[in-house]
This record gives structure tokens, sequence and C-alpha cells, in this order.
């Protein structure tokens, strides 16, 4: 077990505990960059979906886990982002770098429009009330045909920085990275948030809403910040993911994406970055994990691949009720528990995460 | 002037009056005990100073200023911090978390420099955390201080939300039942820090506690409250020995009865 000697406040207020954590995630951080002179082009692609499902868990995760405001909605900012950033490119010929971060500010305000008459809502309100924005934004998108083009969709152009073209089919690698770049700038905004003063109003409007009043924060404007951060964040997957796609129209971004990156944060852990990394890993590789076994096993039957419908959406709903049912705190709850039983070895306990009780509280005032 | 004034205040809540035209005052500096039996309304005293409740008549005043025309969130930032009889604490975060939202009243930073996290949210980061740690010196609070609060004692859990109401550097601290629920040895150490945030500190404490041992012990002047109403209002001793308030408590003897009657 490691013993930190802390010399000054800055020891806690750094975004590494000690200089070996440090030091693990800049090899982490090397292996990202080089991983695509290490993988196939299909794989590259693969690990591509993935990061972009992270950030789009943590633009959710900060609602969800650190301000407690549950959303099913977040599909429709994916939408935003993803339609504001085409549109600007085409209709306005803005440049990707300008049309990439204005997506995500427009995706942001967007949030904060819908956070302003839904905050006032707890728990399930709030999430049948996202709900409906989620089956709104699909039918809006539909509507406005002359902007989206309706069902017919829109096709995402080449992607141009300065000359450089980034092409998702023509050079997977570039658009990696530029992926990457994105997911690293979206950490760092992530931790920013945990380590500031916003951080924790997020924190207690999510554990007491009535003594965070108590302390001066304004509960309605703490919760409106969360909605447009989270969306912003949302709002630039959105975007890459309409790069990726290519094409896109309002199917793309359906009610079941909602669903979906709202049990991926579950099944990842909530409250953590890790969390959003760990689903992204579940939700961007289980359809191919499943494509592959379906192969192996009906090569091992002598029957050939057999497709079985919802076969996906099957395992992973099987995934989430045992999560929920063995691990609540998620995959990086387990991860957590499996890194202290090591670090502690063998003084680890088996009821050492067990959850308290928490005492009485105060239900007469929200 | 007061540093608190409530006029005339009263709450009704459908056809119950919880708070009966009651008027106090609290003097710069003193340690004010609300007494009385349950459903009395010192709760919701604090709650309506706290702003969670509009009264129906009355006016409150801080240092002069009407506190109605403020939201609740507006209350810290005139310096008027206060506890919870239930303990209303963030269970999933760090006592040290805690404590840093109590000076969220200090914070100068935005949202725009605290994503970007600037020098100057840090240096102001540091300042925050060399308050909060003078807090955690004077309450002893260093052995929790990366604990989460999910996982602390009862008694711990109120010192640290004692700890938080300080951290906002209030002029006027509202303490809901401090020492319900703690052990003797706690509950003088209760007495001991009310003393201190007193007489050190220069804060004036508004308390509601049903201890008659720590009220008499540490308040300079007792107001009690029996269905709403005022019943008396002296030093602790005047208070316990009015007829009035030995009624609301333990009603009338016999005799009283027999002689009214």
């Amino acid at each position: 077990m490691r013993t930190v000697f802390k010399t000054s406040y800055d020891a806690d207020i750094n975004l590494f505990r000690h200089g070996t954590q440090a030091a693990w995630y800049m090899a982490l951080l090397v292996l990202a960059v080089v991983l695509p002179f290490l993988l196939s082009t299909f794989a590259i692609g693969e690990a591509t979906n993935m990061l972009i499902w992270a950030i789009a868990g943590m633009g959710l995760m900060i609602l969800v886990g650190q301000t407690g405001q549950a959303s099913l909605g977040h599909a429709a900012f994916l939408a935003v982002g993803c339609y504001a950033n085409v549109l600007l490119q085409e209709r306005l010929g803005l440049p990707f770098l300008l049309s990439f971060p204005l997506a995500g500010v427009i995706a942001g305000l967007a949030g904060v429009l819908i956070a302003i008459p839904t905050t006032k809502l707890h728990g399930i309100y709030l999430a049948i009330a996202t709900l409906a924005v989620s089956i709104l934004a699909d039918d809006v998108i539909v509507l406005a045909e002359p902007l989206t083009g309706g069902v017919m969709g829109l096709y995402a152009p080449t992607i141009n920085i300065f000359g450089l073209e980034i092409d998702r089919y023509v050079n997977p690698d570039r658009f990696y990275w530029l992926t990457l770049v994105v997911t690293v700038l979206v950490i760092l905004a992530y931790r920013n948030v945990l380590r500031s003063p916003l951080g924790r109003s997020f924190a207690a409007v999510r554990d007491s809403e009535v003594s965070a009043k108590a302390m001066g924060v304004n509960v309605a404007r703490t919760k409106a910040t969360a909605f447009g951060i989270s969306t912003a964040i949302t709002g630039l997957a959105g975007a890459l993911m309409g790069h990726f796609a290519g094409i896109f129209n309002n199917e793309t971004f359906n009610i079941i994406i909602s669903i979906q990156l709202l049990l991926m944060i579950v099944i990842g852990g909530l409250g953590s970055i890790h969390g959003a990394f760990f689903g992204a890993v579940v939700v961007a590789l289980l359809p191919q994990a499943i494509a592959i076994s379906r192969d192996t096993v009906g090569g091992l039957l002598g029957t050939g691949s057999i497709a079985i419908p919802g076969l996906e959406q099957a395992i992973f709903g099987a995934i989430l009720i045992v999560f929920i049912l063995f691990e609540p705190m998620g995959i990086y709850g387990r991860w957590v528990k499996i890194r202290t039983y090591f670090e502690l070895f063998p003084f680890y306990r088996r009821d050492m995460f067990r959850r308290q009780k928490s005492y009485l509280k105060t239900e007469r005032m929200r | 002037m007061s540093l608190l004034e409530v006029d005339n205040v009263t709450l009704r809540f459908g056809g119950v009056i919880a708070v009966n035209q009651v008027s106090f005052a609290v003097e710069e500096g003193e340690v004010f005990a609300l007494v009385g039996p349950n459903g009395a309304g010192k709760s919701t005293l604090f709650n309506l100073i706290s702003r969670f409740y509009d009264p129906a008549e009355g006016d409150i005043r801080f240092d002069g200023d009407s506190l109605l025309s403020r939201q609740p969130h507006e209350i810290a930032a005139t310096g008027i911090a206060r506890t919870f009889q239930n303990i209303e604490l963030f269970e999933q975060a760090t006592v040290l978390q805690n404590l840093l939202v109590g000076r969220h009243r200090h914070r100068k930073s935005n949202f725009v420099n605290e994503l970007l996290f600037t020098p100057f949210v840090r240096s102001e980061e540091r300042r925050h955390r060399a308050a909060v740690e003078k807090v955690i010196d004077f309450l002893d609070l260093q052995p929790y201080r990366e604990k989460y609060i999910a996982g602390l004692p009862y008694g711990v859990r109120k010192v640290v939300e004692m700890g938080r109401a300080l951290a906002i550097e209030p002029r006027l601290l509202l303490l809901d039942e401090p020492a319900s629920g703690l052990s003797v040895e706690e509950t003088q150490d209760v007495a001991f820090w009310i003393e201190d945030i007193k007489k050190q500190m220069g804060i004036t404490v508004l308390m509601v506690e049903h201890d008659m041992h720590l009220v008499s012990s540490v308040s300079d002047r007792v107001l009690a409250l029996a269905d709403g109403k005022t019943l008396s209002l002296g030093t602790a001793e005047e208070v316990q020995n009015d007829p009035k308030v030995i009624e609301a408590y333990i009603g009338v003897s016999d005799e009283h009865e027999r002689a009214v009657a």
C-alpha cells in the first residue's frame, strides 16, 4: 500500500495524486497514440467508435453521475451536435475547426434551454420529460426536411484542417487521432470541473438539494450549468459520430441510443470518468464480440453463421441485470475492489465496500 | 439594532398554525436558544429564517435588512449559516469536499475559468482550503479529512455539519439540535465549541436544543415556545422556572386544576 506524504495543498488540487499515477496515465496515453501502428484498419475503426462512445458517456456522466439528474434524452443532443456540425460546414462553409466547437456550444445551449423547465422535476419525472425530448428530436428531424434531409439523411463531408484531409475511410488513423485529441480535452475539462467549486456544487445538488441551498448554491442554475456542460460534450460526440458514420438520418439518433447511453454509464460505474470508458468498451465492442462468437459457435456446430434477431439487445439487457444485481457500482466499482484487494493484501475484508445505511433524511423539503 | 429580528411572524400549513405571531430579537455576540416541546415550531422558525418557507405575516430582518425579498440560496451570502436536525450532508463526498461546499459563498471564479482551471482558480482553491483547514483544526476533524460521509458514525457527521456551517464564515450560526443523539462526552464537546464560536470567532449563535443542561450552560437568553406561540423569554433559569413553561412540558398539577375549576 502506498502512503502519499502531502506537503502542500497542491497535492490535493493537482490532476494526479502522485508521480507513479501520472506515469501510468502517461503510459496509457502513449499506448493510445501509437495504437494505429499496432492495429488493423478495422480495429482502428472500432477503437475510434469506442472513444466516441466514451466522450458521449462522459457527457452523460457529468449529468447523471455527478449531478444526479437522470436523462433519457441524450440521443437528441448527439443529433443536435451532429446536424449542427455538418450544416455549419455545408451551408455556411465554416471550417471543421470552427464548426466542431460551435456544434458543442449549440448542443450546450439547447441543453440549457431544455433544463430551464425540466430541472424542476425530480427522479423518474425528469427521466420521462427527457425521454419526451428524445422522441421529439426524432420527429423534428423528419419534419425539418429542407434543413436535415429528413429520412433521407445527410452526408458528412471530409474534414479539412488547414489542408489536412481527414476521412474515416480514406485515412482512419487520422480520424482516430482527431477523436483521441477531443477525448483527452474532454477528460481534462471533466477533471477540472471535478476539482473546482462547480464540481462540488454538482455533488451538493446530487446529494441534498436543501442543504445545497443553505450553503448558497443556486440549485436551478447549477442544474442548468450541468445540463449545458453535459449536452455540449454529448454534442461534440454527436459531431464525431456523424463523421464516423458518414451518412446519418433521424434513425441514427433514436431513443434506443439514449437508453443505451444511460445503461452504458451504469454498467461502467456511475460517478467516475473510468466508468464512461469501461461502459464504452462494452457498448462499442459487444456487437463485434457477439458476431465473432456467433461465427465460432456456428463453425463448431457445423451450422454456419446464424443471425438471431435481437440477440445484441438481449445480451446487453442481461449484462445490465447482472450488474445491477451483483455489482451496482459497475465495472469501475469492481476494478476498485480488485485493486484494493491487492494493495492491502492480505488485509482486505469482504464488507469493506459495503454501502453504509444512511441516516434519516429530511424529506419534507426538497 | 439587533442582528436578527423576527417580527410578528405567522406561518400556516392549511388550517394548522405552525408559528403564531412570534417575535424575538437576537443581539450580536450572544447565544440564543429556542426550547419547547415537539411541534412547538422551533425548526419551522429556522426554515423561515432560511427562507424555505414564506411567512403568512410578519417580517424577518437580518442586520436591518428584510430577508423576505431573498431566495433561499441567497441567505448564506448575507452571513447566515445553518445545520439541520436530521443531518443533511453530501453523503457521496468526502469530509473535505463537504466543508469546501461551505466555501461556495466565497466563490469568485466562474464556470469558464474553472473548466480551464486557470492559475486564478488554483490560487482560490488554496485559499478555500486554508480556510477549511482552520475549521478542521478547530473541530479536530483531521482523522476524517479524506473519509466519505457515507461511512462515518453519527457523532462525527454532526460535527462535520457544524464545520460545514462554520466554513461559510457566518455572522449568525443557526444550530438545529446540535446535541441530539450525542453521548454525554460529545455533548460536552459541543458546549465547549459553542462557547469558542461565540468568544473566539465572534459568531452569534441561535440554537434549537432539547438538552436543558446544554442550554443552560451555554446560552445567554432562552425563548420557550409551545404550539407556535411564545411562552417565555429570559435566562435559562428564569425560563425553566416559568409556570407557563412547566405547564407546557408536564401539564398542570391537580391542585391548580381544582383551583381553576
